[in-house]
Order: structure tokens, then C-alpha cells, then sequence
């Protein structure tokens, strides 16, 4: 069964994560992309709304568009490649008390050092599944950075029910991806 | 041929939102075959899921639509110049409507116009046949399992890879565990041994254009791909990484010649959202019959 939850997550509860977990997320998202972690990084500060405070930050560029009542309504959101993250996502991790990142392929070691540090997991989802996401997607609360960055990059705040991703990074240093590439690794030596 | 503009947006819109029904059973049997109760099953059960709901709600299947691919075969005296006029157009028009995301950018001032159309995008690849009939296949190439290809210049000191089978399989195998779940696995390998560097990528995605059931005629390559396949499988990589029974559903394999001081392997990487489909059209350009 997965571990279910809820935003914002106490540092206690990320802590007792473990690689290999399963999870649901119910709560608030933030994406954010590859625009909003450069501008982050250079010290850049984020809208009065948005507080990412033991909250969750969503890799994802999602394809939304307006109803005809004129609410957003999101059509496509899965996860987009978190490794170009990588050489800003720590700093943000500590500078905003961040408890988890939600993408796919894993990020490298700046990243599990900085989630060893605080207290925060990486969470993968599920590549390419932009129509199962998108259900777990309960309603539009806000999008922030709109016509700076574009749609596609910038934070839309996400209400969710139970989204679902796993633990593939987690606060004790250990990594799915590592583990994976090192055994997967043994097993070709065998075999050439 | 005026029944042409609405055929193709058909096209693209049945590519975009459907998966060919190879590719379905092979996801299906992969499903089957994981372990159950482990993250890799319930990996592939929202991957299945989100192949039924992308279908029945007609949205694409992933949200990076891809490069758009045409692979053309047509008679003699067939205007190719009108074709690609009107599939440009035929691309416009789905991105407008949703069926291809707004995912073409300029590379030199960065700017995305949202039409899909621009400078190499679409791409056509034009082959006349000796028959009356004009086949239209389309493939939407994601980014993410684009990035995971991989060409490598035998001989390889460093994966003792030599210009031979055997070498082939080493680099091969080692493009699948360098790109472990990166390409949103299990993916399908499409590889040209040979060629130079331009026509082996671009004989490796030819390879996408056939049936993961089908057999390579060639004996050499057929037991290289059942080779390839079976061990891959076995190296424990799984749906996106997270280590599992099925890394790969296919490999497809084809071979040109090259100039004797080259020999590359070129591999292109297919993610799981295999999108591709193909139509035959009559002479007013409406669609015949659809392709396996
Ligand atoms: S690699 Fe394929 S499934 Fe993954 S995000 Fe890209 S297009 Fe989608």
C-alpha cells in the first residue's frame, strides 16, 4: 500500500521515507521548471502566494488551457526530465525549507546531499503518463509567472489527490538510481 | 488529392492519442510478466491506464508530442512539393486543436511560435516505389528517449568493443545500461550497424517503422536482436529505472555499408510511447486503409 501524504509534510514523516516507497500525494504542487530554478538561483523572490515552505515542487511543464466558464482546466502534466535541475535544486531545497521534488530520471549527488541535510526526498513519477497525472489534478488554485516565462514554465499551484509517485532519492543518502545502475551494471559484466 | 488535408490531420491525431496494437500486447505481456506488488508493476498498470484514457478521451498520449516524422512512399511523379505544403499545414492545424503540443523551437533566438513548423520541423523522408499507391507513415519522436541515443565509433578500447558482432552487441548493451530508466524504458532500440554518422541515425529510426512482432530476414541480425532483447531483460533495469523484468520491448536492427576506415553503431531510443502509424490513400488523397 502506499504511504499517503498530505502538504504541507513535516520533516518526521519525509525522514521516515525510504527508497523503493510508494507514495500518494494529497495537497498543494508547485511546478516549477527550468526558468523558475534559474531565477530562483540567482536570487530571485518567489510571489507573496507562493510558499514552498515544507511543501512539494512538481518538474513539469503542463499543457492547460481555459474553459469555456474561463477556469484553467489541465489536460497534460506528467513529469519532465529533473536532471537539468541539478545544479540549482540543493541550494533551493535549503534556501526554502522545500520537503520533496516530484520528476522522472533521478537527480545527481548535489541533490541527495542537500535532501540528506534538510530533510527532503526525490520522487519520481511516472514518464510519459501526462493522462493519468492529469486526473489526480483537482483544480487550478493559481499560476504565478505567467507572462514572464510562459505557460509551460511557469508555477501553476496545483490542488492534488493522491498523485502518485516513489521514493527514489530519500534523506538517508540512498538512491534507487545508484543502486539500479551499479546491480544492472554487474549483471552485464556477466554477460559480455 | 483533396481529401489530403483532412487525412493527415487524422493521422496525426490517431498517432498522437493511439497506441499501435503491437506495442499495446507488448506492454500488456510486460505487465503480466512483473513481479507482482512491486513499484515496476504498478509502473505499468498507470502506464496502461494512461494508454486507455489517452485513447477513449482522443488527447495525446504523452505530453511531449515529439519530433514529427513523415516517412512517405510514392509512384513516380508524385508532387512532393504540395505534399509537404499541405502536411505543414495538416501540423498547424493539430497543434491548434491539441492533438501536437506547441513543441518546436527556434534554436537560435529560442523563440517557439506554436505552430510546429520551422526549419527542418517537420521532417520528410520521400521514397518513390514502382506502384500506383502513396503510403504515409508518421512518427512522433519523443525528446526525453532522444536524448538516450547514442553512436559509437568502433573499435572501443574502453568497452573492448570490436568491428565485429560481438563488438556491436557490447556497445549496444552498453547504450541500454547508460540510459537505464532516462528514456521512460522499457523503450525499443532501433540500431544501424554502418553507414556514416547522418544516414546511421537516420537508418536506426527507420527501424521504428516496423512491427515489434515481426522478424529481422536477415539471420545475423535476428539472433542479434533476440540477443540483445533477451539480455537486456536481464539486467534487472525495469519500467523507468525501477529495476524490473522488462527494460526493453523490442530491438530492431539494420545494417549499411560503410567506407573501411568507419564503423559506427548508431542507436536510437524509443520511450514506451511509441507513436506510430500509417495510412494508404486513394487517388483523392482520403484514407484508404489504415497500416499495421
Ligand atoms: S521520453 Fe517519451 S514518454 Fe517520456 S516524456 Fe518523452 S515522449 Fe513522453
Amino acid at each position: 500500500m502506499p504511504t499517503l501524504l498530505t502538504t504541507p509534510v513535516s520533516e518526521a514523516q519525509i525522514r521516515a521515507l525510504k527508497v523503493g516507497e510508494a507514495v500518494e500525494i494529497t495537497g498543494t504542487l508547485f511546478t516549477g521548471r527550468d526558468a523558475v530554478h534559474k531565477y530562483l538561483a540567482k536570487g530571485g523572490a518567489l510571489p507573496p502566494a507562493v510558499n514552498l515552505r515544507d511543501g512539494i515542487i512538481y518538474h513539469c511543464g503542463p499543457v492547460v488551457i481555459k474553459d469555456d466558464a474561463g477556469r484553467w482546466k489541465v489536460v497534460a502534466a506528467g513529469p519532465t526530465t529533473s536532471a537539468r535541475e541539478e545544479p540549482y535544486q540543493g541550494d533551493i531545497l535549503r534556501r526554502f525549507g522545500v520537503r520533496g521534488v516530484i520528476g522522472k530520471g533521478g537527480m545527481g549527488a548535489r541533490t541527495l546531499a542537500a535532501c540528506q541535510e534538510v530533510g527532503a526526498v526525490y520522487l519520481h513519477a511516472i514518464g510519459g503518463a501526462a493522462q493519468v497525472l492529469a486526473e489526480h489534478i483537482k483544480s487550478v488554485r493559481g499560476v504565478y509567472f505567467f507572462e514572464e516565462f510562459g505557460s509551460p514554465e511557469a508555477i501553476w499551484e496545483f490542488e492534488v489527490e493522491r498523485f502518485p509517485a516513489v521514493v527514489t532519492m530519500d534523506a538517508h543518502g540512498g538512491s534507487l538510481h545508484r543502486e539500479v545502475f551499479e546491480a544492472s551494471q554487474a549483471e552485464l559484466l556477466k554477460r559480455l | 488529392m483533396n481529401g489530403l488535408p483532412a487525412s493527415l490531420l487524422e493521422l496525426i491525431r490517431r498517432t498522437s492519442a493511439e497506441i499501435p496494437d503491437d506495442v499495446q500486447r507488448a506492454i500488456l505481456a510486460a505487465l503480466e510478466k512483473e513481479k507482482k506488488n512491486t513499484i515496476a508493476e504498478d509502473a505499468f498498470k498507470i502506464i496502461q491506464k494512461n494508454i486507455e484514457l489517452a485513447k477513449q478521451k482522443s488527447q495525446p498520449i504523452c505530453q511531449d508530442t515529439g519530433s514529427v516524422l513523415f516517412y512517405v512512399d510514392c509512384p513516380p511523379g508524385f508532387d512532393q512539393i504540395g505534399f509537404a505544403e499541405t502536411a505543414r499545414e495538416a501540423v498547424t492545424l493539430a497543434t491548434r486543436k491539441g492533438y501536437l503540443r506547441q513543441n518546436s523551437v527556434d534554436s537560435i533566438t529560442g523563440k517557439n511560435d506554436g505552430t510546429n513548423v520551422g526549419p527542418g520541423a517537420p521532417t520528410f523522408h520521400f521514397h518513390q516505389h514502382r506502384a500506383p499507391a502513396v503510403q504515409v507513415r508518421l512518427i512522433l519522436k519523443g525528446g526525453g528517449c532522444e536524448n538516450v541515443g547514442a553512436q559509437y565509433s568502433l573499435p572501443s578500447e574502453k568497452l573492448h568493443a570490436e568491428r565485429d558482432l560481438d563488438g556491436c552487441r557490447k556497445v549496444i548493451l552498453d547504450a541500454v545500461l547508460q540510459a537505464q530508466g532516462k528514456g521512460c524504458g522499457p523503450g525499443v532500440l532501433g540500431v544501424c550497424i554502418g553507414g556514416d554518422r547522418a544516414t546511421g541515425y537516420e537508418l536506426s529510426k527507420t527501424q521504428f517503422l516496423r512491427r515489434l512482432d515481426d522478424r529481422n530476414p536477415i539471420p545475423e541480425l535476428d539472433q542479434l536482436e533476440q540477443d540483445i532483447l533477451n539480455t537486456a531483460n536481464e539486467l534487472g533495469i525495469g519500467p523507468m529505472g525501477f529495476g524490473g523484468r522488462t527494460t526493453l520491448l523490442g530491438v530492431k536492427i539494420c545494417a549499411a555499408n560503410r567506407v573501411p576506415a568507419s564503423y559506427f553503431v548508431s542507436i536510437s531510443y524509443m520511450c514506451w510511447a511509441y507513436r506510430r502509424m500509417g495510412v494508404t490513400l486513394d487517388a483523392e488523397g482520403r484514407i484508404a486503409n489504415w497500416l499495421g
